[in-house]
């Protein structure tokens, strides 16, 4: 398939938008039971939630540009009975709208206790909107990697892998992000905060590796053979039907080498998992915050060329019948 | 239930373009919208098409068989490409199983053609808007034209009827009884999409010689020229034997 930059900006960034505003809600409910320091909702939730907003709105944005008639966008919520696409078209501003929402009250300092729990540690609006804006944030998960999971004859996607590490690499990238930005809102969670982001790297890491290895077993179901329904095991096409370019010729296939596609399956487990889980790692046995920052944007350029590769490895069947000019 | 379909002989096909080219032409000119082409008659040329014949060589040589084979939308009876749409503007035609898509609902996602496995969708480059095979719905109901017009342009442009339409859920029509004589298939069933239009196989006439055909059986003894005169008084059978 081809990677459309409007496609791999929109869940790399959700994704890291997702993440991060699922590490606030973290740090909000381990303070809610006394395991880590409560933090002020002016000085740290609210501008996290705001760098989740601009990642979420930046990444919506981008994907009208992979519309051919963006101006007819709203009527994508239509079929959401059926379709995992129309279904992110509303949990994303869902999500959207919650994280703003949710940035203004802890900006307001806006917390009326709602409910108190059996231990008596008062419950108020923020964590409810918090626990909501975490299910949506899993929700979303679910849409974006239901989509390209959903398509059962492209079977590199078609497997639970893809909604399990587009949610793990979310995650990722948004404690790597949740930590380097704690280095100057919040330096007594940024041990903490290191900490989870090394562990959820290192756990996409395991599941990317896994997804890798089993799509490099996967045996087409497809062949010529099915493709045209002729029984021979030599068919070779002469001619796909035209000598220019076609809609079909472009759309699906990545158009650079087997080269460079092979030298983006090394780089990308490097500089989304390996470098990023290297700097976590010397950040938590003692090393300068310094690395944080660095680890954040070297894992999100990782995680761009990792979607590059989950578009470029998936095999479309419909490139059976375009294999010849002539 | 109709289910109306192309079935398209690959033994007869001769792989002229004349269903391309009819195809373009009907389709580029009706109120749907133009099929855009870009750069014609320059080095890159594209444009958007519902129907393309594509060959292939099968076998070795010298026991080779080229196959033209005619590409456009199946009309799956299960299309994976409906139900991912996400505005409802690909839809299946509850009447005649006729797969469509609503241009003045499409945002041009192209999520409906990663989900066809046959590559028969094809994004209009100028309209923006995905695009496919009608089954040239604005004519096979048109009543303004001669009954034995409605059909498809592609079938009536074929030169050698390579190219049958109807419906394949009628067991008395022309296509189910083609399917059912001639092995009619469809492509890639391993995906469960059930694709309305089928195709029919290479065939070999072959001549079939029986054994009593080659040697006479009136002729046991093998004995060549004329048979033995009878007497006038011996009966005589038919014209061979009588006088």
């Amino acid at each position: 398939m081809r990677p459309d930059l409007s496609v791999l900006l929109l869940t790399t960034l959700i994704g890291a938008g997702q993440g991060l505003y699922l590490a606030l809600v973290t740090v909000q409910v381990y303070a809610l039971f006394g395991l880590l320091p409560a933090q002020d909702g002016r000085a740290f939730f609210a501008p996290g939630s705001a760098i989740a907003l601009v990642l979420l709105v930046t990444g919506l944005a981008a994907s009208f540009f992979h519309l051919g008639r963006p101006e007819r966008a709203w009527r994508s919520a239509a079929k959401w009975r059926t379709s995992w696409l129309s279904r992110e078209v509303i949990v994303l501003p869902a999500f959207i709208g919650l994280v703003f929402v949710s940035g203004v009250a802890h900006f307001l300092h806006y917390g009326p206790v709602l409910a108190e729990l059996p231990s008596g540690i008062p419950v108020d609006a923020t964590v409810v909107l918090g626990l909501v804006g975490t299910v949506l944030a899993f929700a979303l998960f679910l849409c974006t990697g239901m989509i390209y999971a959903s398509l059962p004859f492209l079977r590199e996607w078609a497997s639970p892998f893809t909604v399990v590490n587009f949610t793990l690499m979310g995650g990722a990238s948004g404690f790597t992000l949740a930590a380097a930005f704690s280095v100057w809102t919040a330096p007594s969670l940024t041990p903490f905060l290191a900490a989870w982001a090394l562990i959820l790297t290192l756990l996409a890491f395991a599941g990317r590796l896994a997804s890798l290895v089993r799509n490099a077993k996967l045996r087409p179901k497809s062949t010529l053979q099915t493709a045209i329904g002729i029984k021979h095991p030599r068919i070779v096409q002469t001619s796909q039907g035209f000598l220019g370019g076609s809609f079909n010729t472009r759309e699906f296939f990545h158009g650079r080498s087997r080269g460079f596609l092979r030298s983006i399956r090394w780089l990308f487990p490097v500089a989304a998992f390996a470098i990023p889980a290297a700097l976590l790692a010397a950040f938590v046995a003692g090393a300068g915050a310094v690395l944080l920052p660095v680890a954040a944007v070297v894992q999100y350029a990782g995680l761009l060329a990792e979607r590059w590769f989950f578009f470029a490895e998936a095999n479309h069947p419909q490139n059976l019948y375009y294999q010849a000019i002539g | 239930m109709t289910q109306l379909a192309l079935v398209i002989d690959l033994n007869v096909c001769v792989g002229c373009q004349a269903c391309v080219t009819s195809c373009k032409q009907w389709n580029t000119s009706g109120s749907a919208g133009p099929l855009a082409d870009f750069n014609p008659y320059g080095a890159d040329p594209t444009g958007t098409f519902f129907n393309r014949v594509q060959t292939f060589e099968v076998g070795e040589y010298p026991n080779t068989q080229t196959v033209h084979f005619p590409k456009s939308c199946l009309h799956c009876e299960d299309p994976p490409c409906v139900p991912v749409c996400p505005t409802g503007a690909s839809y299946k035609r509850a009447t005649d199983g006729i797969v469509l898509v609503d241009y003045d609902k499409c945002i041009g996602c192209k999520y409906c053609s990663w989900a066809c496995p046959y590559g028969v969708r094809e994004l209009d480059e100028e309209r923006k808007v995905m695009t496919k095979c009608t089954l040239c719905v604005d004519r096979i109901y048109d009543t303004a034209l001669p009954e034995a017009e409605r059909k498809p342009a592609c079938v009536l442009a074929c030169p050698t009827s390579a190219r049958l339409f109807g419906d394949i859920h009628d067991p008395a029509s022309a296509v189910s009884e083609a399917i059912r004589k001639n092995a009619g298939y469809p492509l890639m069933p391993e995906w469960g999409t059930k694709p309305s239009n089928h195709y029919l196989p290479r065939r070999k006439t072959a001549v079939r010689i029986h054994e009593d055909e080659l040697v006479r059986s009136d002729n046991p003894l093998k004995i060549d020229g004329l048979l033995p005169k009878p007497a006038k008084a011996e009966p005589s059978l038919d014209d061979v034997t009588s006088w």
